[in-house]
This record gives C-alpha cells, sequence and structure tokens, in this order.
C-alpha cells in the first residue's frame, strides 16, 4: 500500500445537466492552490481556463469480454491514461468529468479491471453536484441522476440559495435516502473547500479508517443513525423527532448491516462473493469493515458492482470494539435475503 | 530478482554489455527508429533525441506536450502529439508539419506507406494523404486503436472497438470489417499479406486469415500485448506481455492455428519491447526491469547487452542493415551496439 501514495489521484466528477459541474471545474482550475489538474472532459469549449492539459474525451464504454455484462469500463479512459502517463510529472492529480446521462459505473470499474490504469493512477472519490432546486424532480425521472446520488462518495448540493429552508430539507432527505454516507456539503456557486472535493482517498482501503464517522454515523450534519430498520409505507416521509425528514426511495436504497459477534471468514467470504456475482448488477457500491473470528485484524473490502477488492488492515486496537459493518447502496436490493445471509455468517 | 548475474550461471550467458556506447538521455523514450545510421530517440514528450554509434546526441524540439505515436519507413519519422501536430523529420533532422488537427485532437495513431502515403488518426476519424498531398478521411464507430497499412496495395487497417476495417483510400468499394468483440489496438499485417493481427485491450491477440477471415485466438498472456515485431521473412510474431518471448509460428497456410507458440528468453521480469532483426532470426528483447537481451529464435541462445537497472525498457530499435541496434528506457537511458 505505500506505493499508493505515488499514484496519481483520480476524481471522477459527475451531476445532472446544469447541476453545475462545470462551475466546479472552472473553481479547481482557476483557484491558487499550488497544483496543476488534468482534466478530462466530454464537452470541450465549456471550461474557460487556458490549460494544456484539457482533454476532450467521449465516453466509449466498453463490455470487457471475460463473460461478465456488468463488467464495463471506459476505453477512452485507458487511450488517454495512457497517453497522460507520458506527461508525468507535469501535474499531480487527473479529474475526469462525465456526461450528465453518464452511469459512473464505468469510470470506477475502469480503474479496478485495467492492469495498465491502475499501475499509475488510483481513483479518488466520486463528487457528485447536484442542484437543489431540481433534484428532488430529476430523482423521480431520470434514473441517471438517482445513479449518480448512489455512486456519490462526496455531494455538492448546489444552488441552496435557489430553495427555501424547507426545500432544501426535503431535497437532503432524498438524498439520504438514497445514499446516508456520502459526505454532502450545501454551497451556492459550487462554493465548497477543494479540500472537501478533492484528496479525499474514498477508494483507497487503508483510509477506510479515517473515513469512519461518517461511515458509521451516515452523514455530517447529524448523527441518528439511518440503519433501515424502518417498517413504514414507501413514498411517505415521517418525522424522527428532531425535524429531519426521512424518505424512503422507492428502487435505490442503502443497507447496513452490523454484528457484534465475530463473523466466519470461510463463509463470509463465499458469501459476498456468490452475493455480488448474482446481484452486482443491482449493487452499486459495497464496503465493509469486518471482525472476523480468530483473527486480531480488521479487514475491510469495498466494491463496485461485481469487483471487489479487499485486505487485512491492521490489528484491532486494545478496548476496541470488534464490530463488523457492511454497506451496500443499490437497486431494489433483496433486503431480507441479504440479511439473512449475512446473519448465517455469524459465529454461534 | 533483484540482480541478474551473469557471471554466476553455469551455461553462463555472453556479456556484451561493454560494447555499448551508453547514451544518458535524460527523458524518458517511447520508441526508437534508425534513419541511416543515425538513431532517433523519440521522447515520451516535446522532442526527439539524434545520435550517432560515437555518442553525439542533438536534441530537436518537435512536439508541445506528449508524443503519442511514431512510425517510420527508414526515410523519415513522422511522429503525433496531444498538441494535434503530425511531425516529420528527415534523415538530416529537418522538421516539417504534415498536418494540424483543427480541433487540436490528440494524434493517437500513425502509420507509413512505402510509396510516401502517411496515414494517422485523431478519435474515430482517419486520414491518409499521398505523396501529392490529396487527403481522405474515414470515421469508423469508435476511437482507432491502431493503424496498419498492407504490404501490398494502398489498403489500411484500422483497428477498433469490436473489430478492423479494411479500407481502400483509392477505391469506391466499401470496406471490408473483420469482426471480434472486444477493444483492438495495435494491428499488423504479415509481411506476405496473408494475416493480420491485434492486440486486444485484454491480455490477447487476435488474428485473422485475410484469404477466409478464419479467426486466430492467440491467448494466455498474463499482460497487455504491447509489442509485436515480425521475424525476418515473416515466419513467427515475437510479442511482449509474458515472462518470456512469446513467438506465434507463421510458416504454414493456417498460420499459428492449432499450434503452441516457442516461448524464448525466460526472465523474472515482463517483457516490455520486442524486435526482430531485419535479416537474420535473432531478436533484441526488452524487460520491464531494464535488461536488454538478443536472444536467437533457433536454440534460445541469449546475448546479453544491457543488465537489469532502473526502469523498463520502452524502446528497441535496428537499422536497416541490422549493424546497429539502440534500446531507450522509460528512465531516459539509452544505448547504441554496434554488431
Amino acid at each position: 500500500m505505500a506505493e499508493a501514495s505515488q499514484k496519481i489521484p483520480v476524481t471522477v466528477l459527475t451531476g445532472y445537466l446544469g447541476a453545475g459541474k462545470t462551475t466546479l471545474l472552472n473553481r479547481i482550475l482557476s483557484e491558487n492552490h499550488g497544483k496543476k489538474y488534468a482534466v478530462i472532459v466530454n464537452e470541450f469549449g465549456e471550461i474557460g481556463i487556458d490549460n494544456d492539459l484539457i482533454i476532450g474525451a467521449d465516453e466509449e464504454v466498453f463490455e470487457m469480454n471475460n463473460g461478465c455484462i456488468c463488467c464495463t469500463v471506459r476505453g477512452d479512459l485507458v487511450r488517454i491514461m495512457d497517453g497522460l502517463m507520458k506527461r508525468k510529472g507535469k501535474f499531480d492529480a487527473i479529474i475526469v468529468e462525465t456526461t450528465g446521462l453518464a452511469d459512473p459505473a464505468p469510470v470506477a470499474q475502469t480503474f479496478f479491471v485495467d492492469e495498465d490504469v491502475q499501475k499509475n493512477a488510483r481513483l479518488d472519490a466520486v463528487v457528485t453536484v447536484a442542484d437543489a432546486k431540481w433534484l428532488s424532480d430529476r430523482l423521480k425521472d431520470a434514473p441517471e441522476a438517482k445513479n449518480q446520488i448512489a455512486f456519490a462518495d462526496v455531494i455538492v448540493l448546489n444552488k441552496t440559495d435557489l430553495v427555501s429552508k424547507p426545500e432544501l430539507a426535503e431535497v437532503e432527505a432524498r438524498i439520504r435516502g438514497i445514499n446516508p454516507y456520502a459526505k454532502l456539503h450545501r454551497t451556492e456557486r459550487c462554493q465548497v473547500g477543494l479540500t472537501d472535493v478533492l484528496e479525499r482517498g474514498a477508494f483507497d482501503l487503508d483510509r477506510i479508517l479515517e473515513i469512519e464517522p461518517d461511515f458509521l454515523e451516515a452523514g455530517d450534519d447529524h448523527d441518528h443513525d439511518h440503519d433501515h430498520h424502518h417498517n413504514h409505507d414507501h413514498d411517505h416521509n415521517h418525522d424522527h423527532g428532531h425535524g429531519l425528514k426521512h424518505y424512503h426511495d422507492e428502487d435505490m436504497q442503502s443497507l447496513s448491516l452490523r454484528s457484534e459477534k465475530p463473523l466466519d471468514p470461510t463463509k463470509f467470504m463465499p458469501w459476498l462473493q456468490n452475493l455480488v456475482a448474482t446481484e452486482g448488477q443491482k449493487i452499486l457500491r459495497s464496503k465493509g469493515i469486518l471482525a472476523f473470528t480468530g483473527d486480531d485484524d480488521r479487514y475491510v473490502f469495498q466494491g463496485v458492482h461485481m469487483m471487489l477488492e479487499g485486505d487485512h488492515q491492521r490489528k484491532w486496537k486494545d478496548g476496541e470494539k470488534r464490530e463488523s459493518r457492511v454497506v451496500f447502496i443499490g437497486r431494489e436490493l433483496p433486503e431480507q435475503a441479504i440479511r439473512d445471509g449475512f446473519e448465517q455468517c455469524i459465529t454461534t | 530478482m533483484k540482480e541478474f548475474d551473469p557471471g554466476e550461471a553455469p551455461s553462463s550467458i555472453v556479456s556484451i554489455t561493454d560494447r555499448v556506447k551508453q547514451l544518458p538521455l535524460g527523458a524518458a523514450v517511447g520508441s526508437v527508429h534508425f534513419l541511416g545510421d543515425r538513431a532517433f530517440f523519440v521522447g515520451a514528450e516535446e522532442s526527439v533525441a539524434i545520435a550517432t554509434i560515437d555518442g553525439e546526441i542533438t536534441r530537436t524540439e518537435t512536439h508541445f506536450g506528449a508524443i503519442l505515436c511514431a512510425a517510420s519507413d527508414g526515410k523519415r519519422l513522422v511522429t503525433g502529439g496531444d498538441d494535434g501536430k503530425l511531425i516529420a523529420i528527415d534523415a538530416k533532422g529537418e522538421i516539417s508539419t504534415i498536418a494540424t488537427d483543427a480541433k487540436r485532437r490528440w494524434i493517437d495513431n500513425v502509420a507509413l506507406h512505402s510509396d510516401g502515403t502517411v496515414a494517422w488518426s485523431a478519435g474515430k476519424t482517419a486520414f491518409v494523404r499521398n505523396p501529392k498531398g490529396e487527403e481522405k478521411t474515414f470515421e469508423v464507430p469508435s476511437t482507432v486503436g491502431g493503424l496498419a497499412f498492407a504490404p501490398k496495395g494502398l489498403r489500411l487497417a484500422i483497428a477498433h472497438y469490436n473489430g478492423v476495417t479494411l479500407w481502400f483510400p483509392n477505391m469506391a468499394a466499401n470496406p471490408e470489417f473483420l469482426e471480434w468483440a472486444g477493444s483492438h489496438l495495435a494491428v499488423t499485417f504479415s509481411p506476405d499479406n496473408k494475416f493480420l493481427v491485434t492486440a486486444m485491450h485484454e491480455a490477447a491477440m487476435h488474428g485473422w486469415r485475410l484469404a477466409d477471415n478464419r479467426h486466430m485466438r492467440m491467448s494466455g498472456y498474463p499482460g497487455r500485448v504491447r509489442s509485436m515485431s515480425w521475424s525476418a521473412g515473416g515466419k513467427g510474431l515475437a510479442t511482449s506481455g509474458a515472462d518470456t518471448v512469446i513467438v506465434w509460428p507463421f510458416t504454414s497456410k493456417d498460420g499459428p492455428m492449432g499450434k503452441e507458440p516457442a516461448m524464448l528468453a525466460p526472465m523474472p521480469a515482463r517483457v516490455a519491447v520486442v524486435a526482430c532483426h531485419p535479416k537474420n532470426d535473432i531478436m533484441a528483447v526488452g524487460y520491464a526491469d531494464g535488461t536488454v537481451l538478443m536472444v536467437r529464435f533457433e536454440d534460445g541462445a541469449e546475448i546479453l547487452v544491457r543488465r537489469n537497472a532502473g526502469a523498463a525498457v520502452s524502446a528497441l530499435g535496428w537499422n536497416a542493415k541490422g549493424t546497429l541496434l539502440a534500446f531507450g528506457t522509460e528512465d531516459g537511458d539509452a544505448g547504441i551496439l554496434e554488431m
């Protein structure tokens, strides 16, 4: 993992049409932060900054020839990364802007499956810019918008000046109904601290530790537990007693599993692998911190659709609660089957 | 794995490392080509370094940015860059601009025909320009992965996603399409014009027998094939991508179909570049650990040209007579060997 820091970090910038991606990009490129970014954009000319490291890309999504139907990659990215690596040392990080209608998965998967890309670069985070005024509508009529929220590590909820407080609470609740784990920032004209969107290390197994508070507490501005034990009807909202509306999205959910008893690795690993192999098309993101029976090390994993990576991370500390937590974000997740399967992996 | 010491091996590999003229270029090398007796080292970015066997180096600025592709016909060297320019350099080192992409798109691929025609690609568009300056373009369904002219006639192979398009720029006939699922990158014709082979995005190659478009699958590589080189007379196709050189036999009318490839020069590092000698049955092999070997096809006998050091070998080239071998590395080291 030591060499991970030498790999060039890549931030994927998504967001529905008009949400403010270009505004954020222009800010990143124009602000005086002493860093140089190579930017891969889908539409040339929108960026007002003169930079010889802005590369226009055609989003070419290719299926990998490995029999896995959801294993798609961005062929153009593979080629562009290859060319960019010839200019190593001329830039510090890469930003990939996707079109408003793009699914972030093929971009992310490119960094999991392509050997050459993986050698030189690492996925840093998926940042989704959302329009506070229109997101609620888009979540109803645009599956792409929902995908982008579900996939995000960081959500920049932009144009908050154009909505009332109740409207803002409503759209935030809708976002949290889909993805309670992303870092959420409310902004006007994308005025967010650049350190809040760049260099997040969201895909770095070693840093799953550092993002633990968000990971476990689900959100940065309130600490109520989003564990979905709710049994209320779909698509209504109810009050949790401190003014936060709670939505359950019809088709995109997150599912959180927890066990204070250790897991049996000989059961858990085959179960997880089988789960992503069979339900991987529905599972957009997965993450976990695991305590295995007879293992003094924490095990961490993360995944995108059918792709998983995991490793022993470090020893459990003295006095640290050896609790396993697993999170899935996906579409029409078979919740009960997943809960039952997980229960079976608990050492009794 | 770190130290490859030829002295310890019982059948002691012959070393000629002391006969190599060292050329500390100091900038990553992308490829090397001979124009006459001078080696033209194409940098990963910005410039071409021209070196003589005496070690004299002159550097010529050619692109404002990365140099993405290069091809040579022995008379000139043509390079394409991320500045959207296609540049020609002649044996004297004179530079001329062949084309500038109107949208400053990357020039991803270039190929040269023996009659002086040049082909290049930017995005999905392939261009050809004949010696009279007449230009034609052809668009394929996805980004061009590689270009190659057939050894006979004016026929251009354009590799892309899901296959290869064979385009005849001077004929009204529809282009031919050779289909195979997956992303096709580098493409090459066998010297006898009977076979077409692509290196794919996954760790495999694909081939077609052009008489009947019969498929040839060449797989089993641990890594992507980035370098392919035809042996003298086209008897075999030597390839990178494994920790030995994989040489596919092309002597029979069926090509490598149903045959095992030869596996030569095993090392504890991946083969990065291969370059077959233009006349004799030997090849130069560069590895990811910096080693350069000369290897005889017949029995796999090896001669050490450069010890492992630093970064991967990224360039190998012979002069037309086969009397000079040049190599370059990703960390800017290079050398010339007189045979």
